[in-house]
């Protein structure tokens, strides 16, 4: 049986996790088919249909699909699912949110956030902030994996032509209402996406103080992240946070500046490929984890590095 | 209005995580367990509600091991009222967890239940969810702020782009981001009081529910380990490795 991709969109296109889900769908099984669910949601559809690793797209639509209640969405998903040995999406807060809905309804026990691909029924996982791998093998008939996104690379978006086949909407539910969603618009690259990103924690010790990440990170076309610490404190939005709980980034440079290094912030950045740590404690458990550290007053350190990217002629973006 | 919250004991978040040698799992011998920090900011925000007149009762109830009753009596300690401990042995998934507390719900009629969004040790982030769906209730996951509003709450969520609000009614099931409050500590007369507050002990082979493993933990090992770094002089020298040697800017 194929495997049924849920993708993520915004009703006018795909958000870019969708390409990394359907590479780890179609690691499970060749055969890729992918739900899209939504309002006026035509164009992502087609950029759906686009993707060469799917092989059908079905689209759903209807007004109570606009906001993507998980609510409204996991009864079209439950219909759908008898065709399919997989059900499968993004761990984000989207797929989060969803998934387990699905599952619960199937009967099925969900595998969480996995980060390979050892065969259509074993998959590797973190456990405890990434302390442990866990393998884990599903017996359920019908499978609902979350795969952590960063974990897979995204897949080809052009070439394919896959057919889209209309799906009937299910009821809305009714005791679920959307009110609104605040997102913060930025020219920056998106944190989960990004080749680098410049992170700030406790240390900045003010919101105000963040200009000086800000700047370095549009001189890097660096997107920005910030520890729970500093998201608590009030310097910074909750979706800059990188961590356990928050996102999980891999990007080719990460700089932590003024981050101490709790576990369940390494948890959301050991896997970048070149770390480099700003810290005055030159004890501070970031520098176990960082190619490069500078024991520092990030105060001073700052304004030399922005000093010394400007004296650099070429940067590479 | 009756909220019940339910709380988990898991390894210390301050704990440094120790694989077993024989890849079984973790060690959990003489490691200190404390409650999963967002059940926490749920028993808080539960008591919070409660306080502010517009809840009459808050249930705790955990599922697990003997000592995961510790968790029930903290939250008894911090204000909720009375306790559930459903006792089996070893590991449950969350699946069978919902299911439980599906038939708690049953039992309680609560109007809310609240927990955290996701458990630390095994971060899987789906009782909520699943116990929702069972119960076909809405569910408010991930939740940074909670207005109650007569049958209804108005909760804010915390998501990838942002922020978002939603209105669910009431009975309902909302999971809890650690932003959500600061959790209080207990006094020690709390803590003495606490120790006179009712808890129900009920065996989970009691309630009916199939909770056989569907998933195998075939191994449990170490993630591969960062190869040590350097420590760099000044911010020159740091330019220069990252432009020359790692050559990422």
């Amino acid at each position: 049986m194929a495997v049924l991709l849920i993708a993520e969109h915004n009703n006018k296109e795909l958000r870019p996790f969708t390409l990394n889900a359907a590479t780890a769908a179609s690691q499970i099984d060749s055969d890729v088919h992918a739900v899209i669910i939504g309002q006026n949601s035509g164009d992502a559809a087609k950029q759906l249909s686009e993707l060469p690793v799917v092989k059908k797209v079905l689209s759903v639509e209807g007004a109570h699909y606009e906001n993507f209640t998980a609510e409204n969405f996991a009864p079209v998903i439950v219909k759908l699912a008898e065709n399919y040995s997989h059900i499968v999406c993004s761990a984000n807060t989207f797929g989060k949110n969803l998934m387990p809905r699905i599952a619960a309804h199937l009967d099925t026990s969900q595998v969480s956030d996995i980060i390979k691909v050892i065969s259509p029924d074993t998959f590797l996982r973190p456990i405890y902030a990434g302390n442990a791998f866990a393998t884990i093998k599903s017996n359920d008939a019908k499978k609902c994996v979350t795969i952590r996104p960063t974990s897979f690379d995204p897949c080809e978006s052009t070439g394919g032509s896959a057919p889209i086949e209309k799906v009937d909407a299910s009821e809305e539910f009714s005791n679920t209402k959307f009110i609104k969603r605040e997102e913060i618009k930025s020219d920056r690259p998106e944190l989960g996406t990004a080749r680098i990103v410049v992170s700030g924690g406790r240390g900045m010790q003010s919101g105000d103080n963040f200009k000086l990440i800000t700047e370095i990170a549009d001189k890097l076309g660096a997107a920005i992240g910030a520890s729970r610490a500093a998201v608590d404190a009030g310097y910074i939005s909750n979706d800059h946070q990188v961590g356990q709980t928050g996102k999980v980034v891999v990007p080719d440079l990460y700089i932590a500046v003024g981050i101490s290094g709790a576990i369940q912030h390494l948890a959301g950045m050991k896997e970048s490929k070149v770390i480099v740590a700003i810290n005055k404690d030159g004890e501070a458990p970031i520098f176990s984890v960082a190619d490069y550290g500078l024991e520092a007053d990030l105060f001073e350190a700052l304004p030399q590095f922005m000093e010394e990217l400007n004296k650099l002629n070429t940067i590479q973006k | 209005m009756k909220i019940l919250v339910a709380v988990k004991r898991v390894i210390d978040y301050n704990v440094q995580i120790r694989v077993k040698e024989d890849g079984t799992g973790v060690v959990t011998d003489n490691v200190k367990m404390s409650t999963n920090p967002p059940d926490d900011n749920a028993i808080e925000e539960a008591v919070k509600i409660k306080e502010a007149g517009k809840a009459t009762e808050v249930v705790a109830v955990t599922v697990g091991e003997e000592k995961a009753q510790e968790t029930v009596r903290k939250a008894l300690a911090v204000g909720a009222d009375r306790g559930i401990h459903v006792k089996v042995d070893g590991i449950l998934e969350p699946l069978a967890v919902s299911k439980i507390l599906q038939k708690i719900v049953d039992k309680e009629k609560p109007d809310l239940v609240f927990m955290g969004k996701q458990a630390i040790d095994d971060d899987c982030n789906q009782t909520g969810q699943m116990l929702s769906a069972l119960l076909n209730w809405p569910q408010a996951t991930f939740a940074s702020k909670i207005d109650v509003k007569d049958n209804k709450l108005e909760v804010t969520r915390e998501i990838d782009e942002g922020l978002e609000t939603i209105e669910i009614n009431v009975p309902a099931i909302v999971t809890c981001d650690l932003r959500l409050n600061e959790p209080r500590y207990a006094s020690l007369p709390n803590i003495m009081k606490a120790k006179k507050k009712p808890i129900e002990e009920i065996a989970a082979s009691d309630l009916g529910v199939d909770v056989s493993p569907r998933l195998e933990q075939l191994k449990v090992e170490e993630p591969p380990k960062r190869k040590a770094g350097i420590k760099v002089a000044n911010v020159a020298e740091l330019v220069q490795k990252l432009k020359n040697e790692a050559k990422v800017i």
